[in-house]
């Protein structure tokens, strides 16, 4: 088990201000949250010394950054706003939809089409006067270490799983180290993090470099459901089988609305086309039940959602935030999990730490891979091991001081260009025993540096 | 360029505004949603927070009920309060903020006192579906508690002190068909096959299958024969023991065909037959849970007013006992396998046919005993769904609040259990059940004005109500010193959490799925620490 890692934001930042001045009516309007801060309790955090000053470096300092603007968001700003936080960021690069409004409760439906972070940050800022929230509608990988080096907490509840990972690699990234190889704790930005399907949910504190992060605990999403392209094609059983096979195979071939146009998830249009033609193919092999519905969320991969777990789960997260801040009381350890669909059952577990964590353990990664293998065992080791989960990582290497792409994806000339080298063995292309790759992903804003570990393979290759 | 298909109902305004919840409750859940009124008893930070996440699924109407007017204090910890709220009636203000959220929802405020109402016009809740109280004292906790058991109508009792957040849901009974349990339960039918099931299996023989349809045919055929062939020399027994079941995956190895060398080949629907032995041979059997429904004298002796659950309870009972001998209807879901199109459809369709065949039988008995009893009418759908979730069937057997605060009670003993494992949320149980009494007593919560000097005074409340449980005094003061620190300050996110919750299990009383909290649900924010008990 890994000790409680001890971490005060309140200590390391030394509050220099002495005299707190707040009128009656704000004395009266934060009397709630005063008493926990101003008081001392048996069970405090041994760090926490009540006093005014606590309330005011919430107000007036700490710096929160909100990632996301959905549902977890709009919760998030309201719970924290009313937590006494002023300093709050949000970004989210979304537009609001109809389907938002059954939980994003800054929403309304004049507002659908808009930037979701400036609408919300909008009402927010109207609703609890003296809030000073500030709006970014971009995506996360716009903004750069300087934007995220500014907050003292960063709260995150997105649904996409590669952005959190993304984000995790930026926060890692600021960590600095001290001569002696220990973390400077001035240099830590806690991360809580927070996510709902349906009746569940989780939330975690993640202290960069001292717990665990998002990238020690991959393992814990559940792996995406697909569906073989042999049954798709030939043998489809489900409904699903027939959505997915429009989707995947007879919308490229017909090009329903011309060779440029992608299917939209959100044009209903689009949907309609794949609906209907995805009923012709389950009529045509006898399988029913292909509804609207259905297509649609097979389409967008859409999860359930509903207010009541985003709610209870932000919640969670804002205490958090509020602990850390404050020091009031210990932070969960480190993460919890929520189900509301038989009964309403909490679990906090501690999430162990990865001593070879790609994002957040300062050492070198080893990667075993055979003498003989080629450069495509690497790529889809990068692809399907848990340690990485990579989505379409680019290689690339140092061969007599030069850079060298052995393969990049994500740029369709290079792609081109490299693409023969997949078959290559690894030795061909001048790799060695030790020699080292460095690999791009979108799930990390880091090149990962990897060292190679040539193993001999035999065991492997006598049991096939 | 594509053609435009004819509208479907499912895409007008409503279904796109509700899509991602429509996915876990469906349509019907979603009409008894908006059938529904929620009666709320105090506007604080956790009962609106509670209405939020009411209001914005849908919900049909909702009741204020706040005699109180709007402190600053509110407007600092409820979100559906504006700093222009100040002196207004908290009830009214709330509402109109609330109904911002959702132009569907119908919303009224009560400025009376609730014990009031109780008192001058208790017909006044008789229209709600489920009523939600917060902050409210304790003798009116007794009384209307009292008074919704008497009248049968669902009552929730919120609590948010400092970190700490309850919950207690009382009613009577509440009958979920829908319980949506994780996995699900298949129901094949394999050692009891009726004829469609039989004369499929027996159209099949798998020797002399060509080897494409070979790989081809659904692990339930694999399985089912060689359950046969072990019969030959079992006396037409059904393989039980771990031995048998290994005997079964031996003879499934058998059927395996290998290649022109004599190397197995490898076949996934032959790796499913295996790997299914363990599970698909358990015998069809009635659940106990379902057996003690149908037999309970509700199902029996039914009356004019008898719950449609339990009519159809009864009807299933005579399936049972006729049609079925001794099983409940077919659920008529296949699970998904390797298989040919042509072979999963057709065995799909036999299994779904022979549901609907049974759920049809169970819909005339249905039919027969509305009518002997001249009660409303069921439909065909409900009994559907009945018989499709016959399974999983749950009731849960309610108890009245009023009886935590009796000596000597069962749930007196239960809670001293739990006090003496030492269980810290009982305890926490108990500090909210204290401050309350110091709220009736000194007319302020505990620690309001100074948290120090308090502590002895909940001292006592604490030790009036350990002594009604027959439990020995806390060792330690802690817990009552950090009850005498929140001074009965609600922390926003405390409440939302908890609001949310509750929020939930209204949801599920009113739909009428998934499993509700049995009966009371403690948090503690401080820990992120949860727990259940039963009173
Ligand atoms: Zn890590």
């Amino acid at each position: 088990m890994n000790p409680v890692p001890s971490f005060s934001l309140y200590l390391i930042l030394k509050m220099a201000s002495g005299e707190v001045q707040t009128s009656d009516y704000q004395q009266r309007r934060w009397h709630n949250i005063r008493k926990v801060l101003e008081r001392s309790g048996p069970f405090c955090h041994p760090d926490f010394e009540p006093s005014a000053e606590i309330l005011d470096f919430i107000m007036n300092s700490c710096k929160v950054l909100i990632v996301g603007a959905g549902g977890l968001g709009c919760e998030l700003l309201k719970d924290l706003a009313l937590m006494g936080f002023k300093k709050l960021h949000v970004i989210d690069m979304d537009t609001i939809e109809l389907s938002n409004l059954n939980r994003q409760f800054l929403f309304r439906k004049n507002d659908i089409g808009l930037s979701k972070a400036k609408c919300a940050v909008e009402f927010i800022n109207k609703r609890i006067p003296g809030c000073e929230a500030i709006a970014h509608h971009c995506p996360i990988q716009d903004l750069d270490d300087g934007f995220y080096r500014q907050f003292h907490i960063v709260v995150c509840g997105l649904d996409s799983i590669v952005a959190r990972r993304w984000l995790n690699g930026m926060l890692m990234s600021l960590l600095q180290y001290n001569d002696d190889r220990s973390l400077d704790q001035s240099s830590v930005i806690p991360l809580v993090d927070g996510g709902t399907e349906g009746f569940k949910g989780n939330a975690r504190v993640i202290l960069p470099g001292m717990s665990a992060c998002i990238e020690c605990t991959l393992d814990l999403y559940p792996p995406q459901k697909t569906f073989p392209l042999c049954t798709i094609a030939n043998t489809p059983r489900l409904p699903e089988h027939c959505i997915e096979y429009v989707k995947v195979l007879q919308w490229a071939k017909e090009n329903p609305w011309g060779s440029s146009t992608a299917l939209d998830g959100d044009d209903p249009q689009h949907v309609a086309w794949v609906h209907e033609k995805a009923q012709e193919r389950a009529m045509k092999y006898g399988i029913s039940n292909v509804t609207y519905r259905l297509t649609q969320g097979v389409i967008k991969n859409i999860i359930p959602a509903v207010a009541s777990t985003n709610a209870a789960i932000a919640a969670a997260c804002a205490t958090e935030v509020f602990k850390l801040a404050s020091s009031c009381c210990a932070n969960m350890n480190n993460y919890m999990v929520l189900n509301m669909s038989d009964g309403v059952y909490t679990y906090t577990f501690n999430a162990e730490r990865k001593s070879d964590c790609v994002a957040c353990s300062n050492t070198t990664r080893v990667m075993d891979i055979a003498r003989d293998a080629t450069l495509q065992a690497i790529y889809d080791k990068l692809c399907e091991d848990n340690a990485y989960l990579m989505k379409g990582p680019g290689i690339t290497t140092i061969i007599n001081g030069r850079n060298k792409t052995l393969y990049m994806a994500s740029i369709k000339s290079i792609e081109e260009k490299t693409r023969d080298n997949l078959k290559k063995k690894i030795t061909d292309l001048g790799l060695y025993n030790g020699a080292e790759i460095l690999v791009a992903d979108v799930t990390t804003p880091n090149t990962i540096t990897i060292k190679l570990k040539f193993i001999e393979n035999i065991d492997v290759e006598m049991s096939r | 360029m594509a053609s435009l298909s004819p509208k479907s109902p499912e895409q007008n305004e409503k279904s796109k505004q509700y899509d991602r919840q429509l996915r876990l409750w469906g349509d019907h859940g979603q009409t008894a949603l908006e059938n529904g009124h929620i009666c709320l008893i105090n506007a604080t930070a956790l009962g609106t927070e509670v209405l939020k996440s009411i209001v914005l699924p849908g919900i049909g109407a909702i009741t204020i009920v706040d005699e109180n007017n709007v402190s600053d204090e509110d407007i600092g910890s409820n979100f559906f309060l504006e700093t222009t709220s100040k002196g207004l009636n908290r009830g009214s203000e709330t509402l109109r903020l609330l109904l911002e959220l959702n132009d569907a929802v119908q919303g009224h405020s009560v400025q009376e006192p609730p014990d009031q109402i109780l008192q001058e016009n208790p017909d006044f809740f008789k229209s709600f579906s489920v009523v939600i109280g917060t902050s409210l004292n304790e003798k009116l906790i007794k009384d209307l508690s009292q008074y919704l058991w008497d009248l049968n109508k669902p009552f929730i009792l919120c609590r948010s002190v400092g970190f700490l957040g309850s919950f207690r849901i009382q009613f009577r009974e509440h009958s979920i068909i829908e319980t949506h349990p994780e996995n699900e339960k298949v129901d094949l039918r394999l050692d009891v096959p009726f004829t469609g099931l039989s004369d499929y299996f027996d159209s099949i023989v798998i020797s002399t299958l060509e080897l494409k349809d070979h790989g081809h045919i659904p692990w339930i055929v694999i399985l089912y024969k060689a359950v046969q062939k072990w019969q030959t020399t079992n006396l037409n027994r059904w393989p039980m023991s771990r031995k048998e079941k290994n005997e079964i995956k031996d003879i499934i190895q058998q059927f395996i065909r290998s290649d022109e060398n004599g190397v197995p080949i490898n076949e996934e629907n032959f790796e499913e037959a295996i790997r299914a032995v363990n599970t698909a041979l358990l015998p069809t059997f009635l659940p106990v849970k379902v057996q003690d429904l149908i037999y309970s004298s509700a199902a029996i002796n039914l009356t004019k007013e008898s719950n449609p659950f339990w009519i159809m309870c009864s009807a299933l009972r005579a399936f049972v006992e006729a049609e079925g001998k001794g099983n409940l209807p077919l659920r008529g879901v296949l699970p998904d396998m390797t298989a040919s199109t042509e072979h999963y459809v057709k065995l799909q369709n036999i299994y779904r046919n022979q549901a609907s065949v049974d759920a049809e039988i169970v819909y005339r008995k249905v039919q027969q005993i509305v009518s002997q009893l001249q009660c409303d009418s069921i439909s065909e759908t409900e009994v559907k769904l009945f018989c499709r979730h016959a399974h999983d069937l749950h009731l849960i057997i309610g108890s009245n609040i009023a009886l935590e605060y009796q000596t000597g009670s069962p749930v007196a003993s239960y809670i001293a259990r739990h006090l003496e494992e030492p269980d810290v949320m009982m305890v926490h149980y108990i500090l909210l059940r204290a401050a309350d009494m110091f709220k009736s007593e000194h007319c302020r919560a505990p620690g309001e004005w100074e948290p120090e000097s308090d502590i002895a005074k909940l001292k006592n409340c604490v030790s009036k109500i350990l002594s009604d449980v027959s439990c020995s005094p806390f060792p330690k003061d802690d817990h009552i010193h950090e009850m005498c620190r929140y001074g009965g300050a609600e922390i926003h996110s405390v409440s939302a959490f908890v609001g949310g919750c509750v929020a939930h299990e209204a949801i599920k009383l009113i739909t009428k799925q998934y499993n509700p909290v049995n009966n009371t649900f403690i948090y503690d924010g401080a820990s992120t620490n949860s727990a259940t008990f039963t009173f």
